[in-house]
């Protein structure tokens, strides 16, 4: 049966000859050139840029926030192949992550063990204001957190529960020399928490945005926090060059209300950026003009050398009010709702897109000094001064676009918008504030996202647009479809689509860095030298099995294709077992599984040369239980296999375990 | 892991090294050499394969028995996951290698087991006499493995000569 064709799907025909022509089989009779609308490139000419032949490298790595699956994907760019999976808010099958023993306390918050959240803003660690390669930082949107991912291991080893906060949306972007990670709640609530009623929203509810250091070894500490009005506070990006002691905040519904705000938030003509002076307000907490709030937040760090996650749970936070700190927060009127900050290379403009209204407002910092040395005021709020919009705005960019979401910058003095509503990308000149190009994308895109497009130095080759709609253009799988990445070369004047490919989960915003960056510091294995987890097993000689009353640790080792031990007995139904695995191997890419009948609290584990971890079995009925490994590791995988016998307490077992005793 | 089942089917054959000729256990002690089915092999003496790997040649001398004492706690550290002195465990037993194989062979084989055991003659061919298990890359050093030869010298040199 032939398939319809729909008119959206013209857009496919060219790459699907692209496919094919990648596939060596020149397909005479497909007329592969643009049916026009979405760049003047053929599909072969296409399929050619982004194709990477087997054993080649792509040259970007790509982090994509994974939305409400709380992960992160790592594609390739320009191949858009899905490399890898880094859980961080959520518990993950593949590899154990929050199911074992080691990465459970990952998950802890105030609230107890979360294993989900929702995640939005991969930020890369910057020095001078350029993506260094150590450290992804991305937030939990629901329940607020941070987390720091080292891109060594491209592992999840620190979250941070911030307090007071509440949709943690303005997070995590960090200042030119990664000094902090700002976070911003996204939705106003009573500070501290407590009981009131919600028409009470004006005098009880406050919006605080949260600045966390990160020390030179990554390790993140909630240093301070700035008590705001009760506005929505959406992104955030901090400046960089002359305007590196600054951050900007957007805010929607400074109206204040509480109720239908898809209306009541849409009331003013105008919004705001906030404008921070985290230099300031270092000042201003050295020289102890805080106040102590409440709050109880967890600390969750992973130590690579005992490969184990530790929770720490601090209390109480310092909290700036901008009336009593002059010179710390000013108010930046921004069209309508405004969406995404973004600050362009040179550190000076400041481009604030109104979601609600069609042009774009881009501001100067230079004006923004001038103007707040001149007192070029127009009134204040909740004690922080309101800048006059004329006196600050550098130019507005007239698009013709609808729904103006997020900027990013190339290494050409060029801007790109995403338009939401509109559905396209438009690239415009810094300076001039003229549209140079516009291409329309599939369907309404959020971020979008140009290699280092948010720092000092773009590597302006490709963007990459993340849209939020994509029926029809893949094959369909029921009402749920995947998310669609977009894919642009940006080197020449005019946009060039090359390639779409769906995505996992809903990005929002994605980050990339070259490969030649992050390659070197690649971690290949885990020295087993350098492991100092508790309860490693460094050679089959020293595994064991401990009782201590009805908890039963076994300390095991794996390597292709044994378990020692593989035959355990005296267990019984009660206790609760604890498998503490080390994989003895240290070749790269040597990874073992380990998972044993009938556990239902967890999952399984997958180890990493050289790693140990736990994991906690709770027998629920006498007999014998095969455990295996799970990833196929050898010639006598299928091999990898032992038993534990689990016996009745009223029988009398030894407990006894061994490895080759016939 | 998946590009290495890819590997792993190619080689199905199995993989194993260092001297142990017979997968029957009982005839560890075997000192007849990897004579037979691999025709590439089968009529060379064993002592000339070097093998293939960072090790051109290795100046034996008297028994240094602190380096063998080295090697001794490598390899109680590293081997025996898979190897006894004295009897066949997942690999072959590794008393008297020393006289079956070439010191450069048995360094090439620690330091580089995963292209020995696609090229060179002996180790295939071992390889179609062991049950497959793999011999796994330790990444030890030049060093590491010249220690542990010297380990396996003062093991076969105190077993005297069988």
């Amino acid at each position: 049966m032939k398939p319809k064709i729909f008119p959206q799907q013209k857009q496919l025909i060219p790459l699907f000859c692209g496919i094919i022509t990648i596939a060596g089989l020149l397909l005479s009779s497909c007329n592969s050139h643009s049916s026009g609308g979405q760049g003047a490139i053929s599909a072969q000419e296409a399929a050619q840029q982004v194709y990477v032949a087997p054993g080649q490298y792509d040259e970007f790595y790509a982090f994509m926030s994974g939305g409400y699956n709380g992960q992160v994907s790592v594609y390739g760019l320009p191949s858009g192949r899905l490399f890898k999976i880094i859980p961080v808010f959520s518990q993950n099958p593949e590899n154990g992550y929050g199911y074992s023993e080691e990465t459970k306390p990952l998950l802890m918050t105030s609230y107890g063990f979360i294993p989900w959240d929702d995640a939005h803003h991969p930020e890369l660690s910057q020095t001078d204001g350029i993506p260094d390669g150590r450290w992804l930082f991305i937030n939990a949107n629901n329940t607020p957190r941070v987390a720091r991912i080292d891109l060594k291991t491209f592992e999840t080893v620190e979250t941070i529960e911030i307090p007071n906060s509440a949709g943690n949306h303005s997070s995590p972007f960090v200042t030119e020399n990664t000094e902090y990670v700002v976070a911003g709640t996204r939705f106003s609530v009573p500070i501290p928490q407590k009981d009131v009623p919600i028409a009470s929203y004006k005098q009880n509810f406050g919006g605080v945005l949260s600045f966390i250091k990160v020390a030179p070894s990554g390790d993140m500490d909630l240093a301070f926090q700035v008590m705001m009005p009760g506005f929505d506070y959406d992104l955030a990006h901090a400046g960089k060059g002359k305007s590196k002691d600054w951050v900007f905040f957007t805010c929607y519904n400074s109206e204040e209300a509480h109720t239908l705000l898809e209306v009541n938030a849409s009331q003013r003509d105008k919004d705001f950026v906030a404008a921070i002076n985290w230099k300031k307000a270092e000042e201003y907490v050295q020289q102890g003009k805080y106040h102590e709030f409440p709050g109880t937040y967890y600390d969750n760090r992973f130590d690579t050398s005992t490969q184990t996650a530790h929770s720490y749970v601090h209390q109480g936070v310092k909290v700036l009010i901008p009336s009593e700190c002059p010179g710390l927060v000013y108010f930046i009127p921004a069209p309508k709702s405004p969406h995404g900050v973004d600050v362009d290379p040179s550190g000076n403009y400041i481009v604030a897109n109104g979601k609600l209204s069609a042009d774009l407002s881009v501001f100067s910092f230079d004006k923004i000094q001038q103007a707040i040395q001149q007192k070029q005021f127009d009134g204040e709020v909740n004690g922080i001064p309101v800048l006059k919009f004329d006196a600050v705005l550098a130019g507005i960019v007239k698009s013709g676009g609808l729904g103006p979401l997020h900027t990013e910058f190339d290494d050409k003095g060029n801007a790109y918008t995403t338009f939401f509503i509109s559905s396209e990308v438009v690239k415009w000149k810094l300076g001039t504030w003229q549209v140079e190009d516009r291409q329309p994308t599939f369907y309404s895109p959020g971020h979008l996202m140009i290699p280092g497009g948010d720092s000092r130095k773009p590597w302006g080759k490709y963007l990459v647009a993340l849209n939020k709609i994509t029926k029809d253009r893949y094959l369909p799988t029921g009402p749920e479809l995947c998310q669609s990445a977009q894919l642009f070369d940006i080197s020449g004047d005019k946009m060039k689509l090359l390639l779409d490919f769906p995505t996992v989960g809903e990005p929002h915003y994605a980050q990339a860095i070259p490969a030649s960056i992050l390659m070197p510091r690649s971690d290949k294995i885990y020295q087993l030298a350098s492991n100092h987890n508790p309860y490693v097993t460094r050679t089959e000689k020293d595994a064991k099995v401990v009782r201590k009353g009805k908890r039963v640790d076994v300390y095991m080792t794996e390597i292709r294709s044994h378990f020692v031990p593989d035959n355990i007995e005296g267990i019984y139904l009660g206790d609760t077992v604890y498998f503490h695995v080390t994989n003895l191997e240290q070749d790269w890419d040597a990874a073992h599984g380990f998972a044993v009948e009938g556990n239902r609290e967890n999952a399984e584990l997958l180890l990493m040369p050289g790693q140990t971890k736990t994991l906690k079995w709770v027998p629920v009925r006498v007999g014998v239980f095969p455990f295996y490994c799970t990833d196929f590791c050898s010639a006598l995988h299928q091999e990898m296999q032992g038993y534990v016998r689990v016996s009745s307490p009223n029988d009398n077992v030894a407990l006894t375990w061994s490895t080759g005793k016939e | 892991m998946k590009k290495k089942l890819n590997t792993l089917l190619f080689l199905i054959v199995g993989l194993w090294f260092i001297g142990c000729h017979s997968s029957n256990p009982a005839s560890q002690q075997a000192t007849e050499n990897v004579t037979a089915p691999a025709a590439s092999a089968s009529t060379a003496n064993p002592l000339d394969d070097k093998g293939i790997g960072p090790v051109q040649s290795v100046q034996l001398g008297a028994i240094q028995p602190e380096l063998a004492k080295k090697g001794e706690t490598i390899f109680n550290e590293k081997c025996t996951a898979c190897h006894r002195i004295d009897s066949r465990y997942i690999g072959p037993a590794l008393k008297g290698v020393t006289r079956r194989q070439a010191p450069e062979w048995i360094m090439n084989m620690i330091l580089n087991p995963d292209v020995m055991i696609q090229q060179d003659p002996i180790a295939k061919q071992l390889v179609g006499e062991s049950n497959g298990a793999v011999m796994a890359n330790l990444h030890l050093s030049e060093d590491e493995a010249r220690a542990l030869l010297e380990y396996l010298r003062s093991v076969d040199d105190s077993s005297s000569s069988k």
